[in-house]
């Protein structure tokens, strides 16, 4: 873990940032929180698709966990209403549950599989769920914890 | 270099957001500018169930049941709870987007309309979804810089994208959206049932006290049963009638402002892609949904060079302890390390660097005010 936060760090001093890459939200099943797992463009050299993909896939599986209209919602709803939604000064709704657990998600996916490749997602909260951004960062200097390419992303330019 | 610590003033993200709200209790209410109408409603419902308890319960506790008041009391509570509820809370507004997003969404846009020759009008912003095999057009937010969600509307009276926006009510003070619609449906539902109780029980105390008395030493007893009486009479059609309304747009999934716009009227066979073609189901989705939290950090704390992490609320989001400036330009999001506090959120964006702080230090937070470092323009025609 040492190793991995140690990773970040070197990151952040030597790289600078290059490129902001927006993942969009997929409507296509309604309203509801999902992501597009199509590939972007710019992320080709840094990271396998399918790292990617994966990365994706859970958020949108998490997102749907905290908004699965079921046996749990109604009991939370109407035990709220019944107690005029005082009791939600004193718990946590499910959906505040999942939220915590996607951004450790994210901050492992960072530590273990983005920040070595010179990204680093954001978590979309603090982005309205807009959108999943990551960051792409170049290699400035020699402390080589990103993969090597220094290369600026010019295609989304 | 160890991380000193400035004592400076705290200053909350809620003090930073653009759009026209009012916030109160340091970021925890979030209200729309104009509250004249909205405290004409709290005067009427007070005053009312005041009368009420007054002139009313004393006679019907005594000569019908107790338990009269003591209902009274528990709908007058629940209707005050909604309406507050319903006034305060943040209705579902999306924040603006930063100017790597407005950038990134500017270049796609120009990458889809392709070549506009000058002089000519390029075409309207539109995004194209399928959503349930129905298309839904996306339209682009000039304020807020962002393609609006399906469902969500901007409004102007608050100057925000509100998701699943319903309207802005002036009775309540604030936009109702998909945050506070079940609150604001709760609350026309009692404030009906109050109306109608108090109106009934106005009546059954006058029939009543009139046969002791007689109709006019009645009205000299209690004047206020008149004044009551009115209110209620007016009231009634008004609430009952918004009630009905809203309950026939929940059956159908259904938002007043598509009501309006005729959204899904069925002419060019366009249906409602969000309805489950049942009424049991869209009245659950919306009233028994889960509790969706507030994507704007009000009670963030916006200069990191403070270490306490703001409490958060049950209507903030659990990120309130993210020290980071909401408008970062292109500078490194900073990296939890051994400094972080426990407490502060995990992932990105919660450690106290000095070093990566100082280039924010010097410049202002303005969400505003962008255009200093957006490399691209911005167009700002108006739509």
């Amino acid at each position: 873990m040492a190793t991995e936060f140690h990773n970040l760090q070197e990151l952040r001093h030597s790289a600078s940032l290059a490129n902001k890459v927006f993942i969009q939200r997929d409507y296509t099943d309604g309203t509801i929180c999902k992501f597009q797992t199509k590939f972007p463009s710019e992320l080709d050299s840094r990271i396998e698709r399918t790292l990617f993909e994966d990365t994706v896939k859970t958020l949108n599986n998490y997102y749907a966990e905290a908004e699965k209209i079921g046996g749990q919602s109604y009991l939370e709803g109407c035990l709220a209403c019944l107690t005029v939604y005082l009791i939600f000064l004193c718990i946590e709704t499910r959906y505040e549950k999942v939220l915590k657990k996607i951004s450790r998600y994210i901050q492992e996916q960072n530590e273990k599989i983005y920040a070595p490749r010179g990204l680093l997602i954001t978590d979309p909260l603090e982005r309205g769920m807009r959108v999943i951004e990551i960051s792409v960062y170049e290699d400035r200097g020699s402390s080589g914890s990103s993969s090597g390419s220094s290369t600026t992303s010019s295609s989304g330019r | 270099m160890s991380a000193v610590m400035i004592s400076r003033k705290v200053t909350r993200k809620w003090e930073k957001l653009p759009g026209k709200n009012t916030f109160c209790c340091d970021g925890r209410v979030m209200m729309a500018r104009q509250k004249g109408v909205f405290y004409l409603t709290l005067f009427l419902i007070i005053g009312t169930c005041s009368l009420f308890f007054a002139f009313e319960c004393p006679y019907l506790a005594v000569h019908l049941s107790p338990a009269i008041p003591v209902f009274a009391v528990l709908l007058f509570v629940f209707v005050m709870a909604m309406l507050l509820r319903t006034s305060f809370s943040d209705p579902g507004v999306l924040p603006r987007a930063l100017p790597e997003e407005a950038n990134f969404i500017e270049m796609e846009i120009e990458a889809a309309n392709g070549n506009v020759l000058a002089g000519q009008r390029p075409p309207p912003r539109i995004k194209n979804v399928q959503i349930n095999n129905q298309i839904v057009k996306l339209k682009y937010c000039y304020t807020c810089k962002i393609f609006r969600p399906p469902r969500a509307s901007h409004c102007s009276i608050c100057d925000n994208c509100v998701d699943r926006f319903d309207h802005h009510c002036p009775w309540v003070g604030n936009c109702v959206g998909k945050r506070n619609y079940r609150y604001f449906y709760l609350f026309t539902l009692s404030l009906s049932l109050l109306t109608i109780y108090i109106f009934a029980f106005d009546i059954v105390h006058v029939v009543l006290r009139s046969v002791d008395s007689g109709f006019v030493n009645t009205i000299k007893e209690t004047p206020g049963t008149v004044l009551e009486v009115l209110v209620c009479f007016f009231t009634l059609w008004s609430v009952v009638g918004l009630t009905g309304f809203h309950t026939y747009l929940i059956s159908l999934n259904q938002t007043t402002n598509e009501d309006i716009k005729g959204s899904w009227s069925g002419k060019n066979r366009v249906q409602n892609p969000y309805s489950h073609k049942n009424i049991f189901k869209n009245c659950c989705e919306v009233l028994c949904g889960p509790a969706y939290p507030s994507v704007l950090d009000r009670r963030g704390v916006m200069l990191e060079d403070l270490s306490s992490p703001a409490p958060s609320d049950a209507s903030s989001t659990n990120k309130s302890s993210n020290p980071v400036s909401q408008t970062t330009k292109s500078s490194a999001p900073l990296i939890p390390n051994e400094h972080t506090p426990d407490e502060a959120k995990p992932g990105i964006g919660a450690g106290t660097q000095k070093s990566a702080s100082s280039p924010k230090d010097e410049k202002p937070p303005s969400p505003t005010s962008p255009n200093a470092v957006t490399p691209g323009v911005i167009k700002e025609s108006a739509h």
